[in-house]
């Protein structure tokens, strides 16, 4: 999880311009870090790349959407990770 | 081409859904009132337009790629790069391929030749969102249609 977020806030700093220092696990990707849906785009992009997996937007936006889950079950970056844990360890499994 | 109403791919050449790449042809028009402006006694393909002939381009093969079932919209315009001047009447090969199918939006890249010579490029990104309606598939169909596009390609995937 500690490298995922590493990793994750990196892409987010450099996709986004914001300095590392301000992206904490605790951060919403929306509401702390301003990060609009174009974006995240980009930030989904390169978190697909960097871990060969395909985040499920649409599915995510569909819950909220639906309100089935909160946004902050997928963009509060801790949140995330774990998610994307899981769907790299369900890549290899 | 007919500009003025963006259309700006006349013919499908190839499409390789497995290969996930497309190349299609493109004539800029000798005339067209977008050169009484772009530039007077100086007529040039506008570069937004050559952005936007990649961007067709790319959405044809994303389409395809969706089976005719969602709609890829531009979202954006990376690292382009205009290497040249377009000019009234040349004729342009446009080659697109797939970098990266997200949930929801695509990557692409492309490139303008003329003459084997590569006059434009840039990274592309799409949103794909299901048709609005099913008169706006229908419409894609049938410009589909008009350009030669593969459909029994993009039925069977």
């Amino acid at each position: 999880m500690s490298s995922t977020f590493d990793t994750v806030a990196n892409i987010i700093s450099e996709t986004c311009d914001i300095p590392r220092e301000k992206i904490t696990p605790e951060s919403h990707a929306i509401d702390d870090l301003g990060i609009d849906s174009l974006d995240f785009l980009d930030i989904a992009f390169a978190i697909d790349k960097a871990f060969g997996i395909k985040l499920p937007l649409e599915q995510w936006t569909q819950e909220v959407n639906d309100g089935k889950a909160s946004t902050e079950e997928y963009f509060v970056l801790g949140n995330l990770c774990t998610r994307i844990d899981s769907l790299v360890a369900a890549k290899s499994a | 081409m007919r500009l003025e109403y963006f259309q700006l791919v006349d013919r499908i050449v190839a499409l390789d859904l497995a290969g996930q790449t497309i190349e299609v042809e493109a004539a800029v028009p000798q005339d067209s009132t977008i050169f009484e402006g772009h530039f007077p006694g100086h007529p040039l393909m506008p570069g937004v337009l050559l952005i936007e002939s990649m961007a067709q381009t790319c959405g044809w093969l994303l389409i395809g790629l969706e089976n005719f079932t969602r709609m890829p919209f531009l979202a954006a315009v990376k690292e382009a790069k205009l290497r040249t001047f377009v000019t009234p009447g040349q004729r342009l090969s446009i080659f697109g391929r797939l970098v990266h199918l997200g949930s929801g939006y695509a990557v692409t890249k492309a490139t303008v030749k003329v003459d084997g010579k590569a006059v434009c490029d840039a990274e592309i990104t799409f949103r794909i969102v299901p048709f609005p309606r099913p008169e706006f598939r229908a419409n894609m169909e049938a410009v589909a249609h008009r350009l030669g596009y593969p459909l029994e390609i993009a039925a069977h995937g």
